[in-house]
């Protein structure tokens, strides 16, 4: 697993109130029991972890450019925005 | 008990600097909202805000004034001079000692403590203004409206975030009509339409960039917007003995908790709070001709107060409308500004629209006057207040 992944993987477990090992890349959000609140916190947090703006607006979740389905999604859309960042 | 009457308003907010002309933006359907213009602009995701333009508080304040007073305040002062003055008030005698001032806001002197954090934090200065501390106050508005006026009776202010302006004037209602007060100023005013103030809200990620769409299909959040509005509240026997203007009746209040959630609303507490507005006002459902609802715009609180309007009125449906997408949402001082669309339908006849609207959502299912007031005859109107927290406030006015 990528440092990337590691670090998203504790922080989606710490707001979900698991363990890291609880989760795989195809857990998803809608089952982890995150209410509104926890989820502009976990949004906050993957923003400060890795210096990027995550585009989100919670009054309509389902229709993002930001996946935000499942960890391995997040995964991959954090991976996105560091790529840009770098290019 | 006293009857409670309405005999003077005032008002500052992005559609004008007074009532008339808010009334005439209100008529017309205008939209306050645009881009911001305050400092560090462009390191906000969220750039868009109704603004007040085109105001000089050196036309309005000596020097001692500008100084002690936060641009909140100065929103408060200029409104309460305008209702002071439709009112015909002479505040002296025993007037001046039983009346008084109860106000709303939710950050209140925000840029002041804005300015404050900049100067010590970003700038690395190690003083700030000797007034910091009179000018952030919460009370500050209330404080010198009662200086201005000499009002001695009671005087605070209340807050209770996005509701804090229909908690103000419920209190000044009850006061008024048990007798405790003859006269009360009442109202609210707030300015957070600061880089920190904005920077707060757009971390809850519940603001449009673009527009603000309440009720409509397509709707992706609240915009912020500043202001005040304060009104003059008088028992009914009082105006009359002086001959006094009456612009509409107080007839009803009810506050109502949701005990639920910080953020998230919930249909009962909203219900419950319009049903006992009724109640008190000792009304039937089926004589409210209009609401100013709450309707921020967020997916959340609109479809929750439909559901609690129809919950209210069942298929007897009063016309609805969300002035915030004309001069946004006010956060402390918005019930107040919100009141004076309330007046307009009870003394004009008019219907304020709720502007941006595009798309009818079918989770909502009521008439929100969309994009043109409506002419309409209202007896009884009703205003929504539903803060974050679960704090709701709804008063009840009628038309004299």
């Amino acid at each position: 697993m990528t440092q990337t992944a590691q670090t998203i993987f504790a922080i989606i477990a710490e707001k979900a109130l698991l363990a890291p090992s609880d989760l795989t890349p195809e857990t998803r959000l809608a089952d982890l029991a995150l209410d509104s609140l926890a989820m502009v916190e976990l949004i906050f947090a993957l923003e400060e972890a890795f210096d990027i703006s995550v585009p989100f607006n919670a009054n309509d979740p389902a229709a993002q450019e930001f996946d935000l389905s499942s960890v391995g999604a997040i995964i991959a859309a954090v991976e996105g925005l560091l790529s840009q960042k770098a290019a | 008990m006293q009857r409670v009457v309405i005999t003077g308003a005032g008002t500052i907010n992005a559609l004008g600097q007074d009532v008339t002309q808010t009334f005439a933006a209100l008529a017309e359907g205008r939209c306050g909202i645009g881009p911001l213009d305050i400092p560090d602009v462009d390191r906000l995701s969220i750039r868009i805000g109704a603004q007040v333009r085109g105001w000089t508080p050196s036309e309005h304040f000596d020097l001692r004034g500008l100084s002690l007073y936060d641009r909140m305040t100065q929103f408060a002062l200029w409104s309460a001079r305008q209702a002071v003055d439709q009112s015909g008030l002479v505040f002296d005698g025993d007037l001046a000692l039983r009346a008084g001032v109860v106000l709303g806001t939710a950050g209140g002197g925000l840029g002041t403590i804005d300015d404050s954090f900049r100067a010590v934090y970003a700038e690395g200065k190690n003083r700030v203004h000797p007034l910091t501390v009179p000018r952030l106050m919460a009370s500050a508005g209330a404080s010198h409206i009662s200086m201005t006026y000499g009002l001695r009776g009671p005087a605070f202010t209340v807050t209770s975030a996005c509701a804090s302006s229909n908690h103000a004037m419920g209190l000044a209602f009850q006061m008024v009509r048990s007798g405790a007060a003859p006269v009360m100023l009442t109202g609210g005013a707030e300015a957070m339409l600061t880089f920190g103030g904005l920077k707060a809200w757009e971390g809850l990620r519940v603001m449009a960039a673009d527009a603000c769409r309440p009720f409509s299909a397509d709707r992706s959040g609240m915009v912020q917007g500043e202001g005040a509005a304060v009104f003059v509240f008088e028992a009914l026997d009082h105006a009359r003995a002086r001959g006094a203007e009456i612009l509409a009746e107080v007839i009803g209040f009810a506050m109502t908790s949701d005990a639920h959630d910080i953020v998230m609303p919930s249909a009962d507490g909203a219900r419950r709070a319009m049903q006992g507005a009724l109640a008190d006002a000792g009304i039937a459902a089926g004589q409210v001709g209009y609401i100013n609802a709450h309707g921020t715009g967020t997916k959340a609180n609109d479809s929750n107060e439909c559901a609690a309007i129809r919950a209210v009125f069942g298929s007897d449906l009063p016309l609805v409308s969300s002035t915030k997408a004309a001069h946004g949402h006010i956060i402390g001082g918005t019930g107040a500004v919100e009141l004076l669309a309330c007046l307009m339908a009870l003394q004009r006849g008019l219907v304020a629209p709720t502007v941006g609207h595009q798309r009818d959502d079918p989770e909502c299912g009521v008439d929100v006057v969309p994009n043109v007031a409506r002419e309409a005859q209202v007896e009884v109107a009703l205003s929504n207040a539903f803060a974050f927290g679960g704090l709701n406030a709804v008063l009840a006015l009628r038309r004299m």
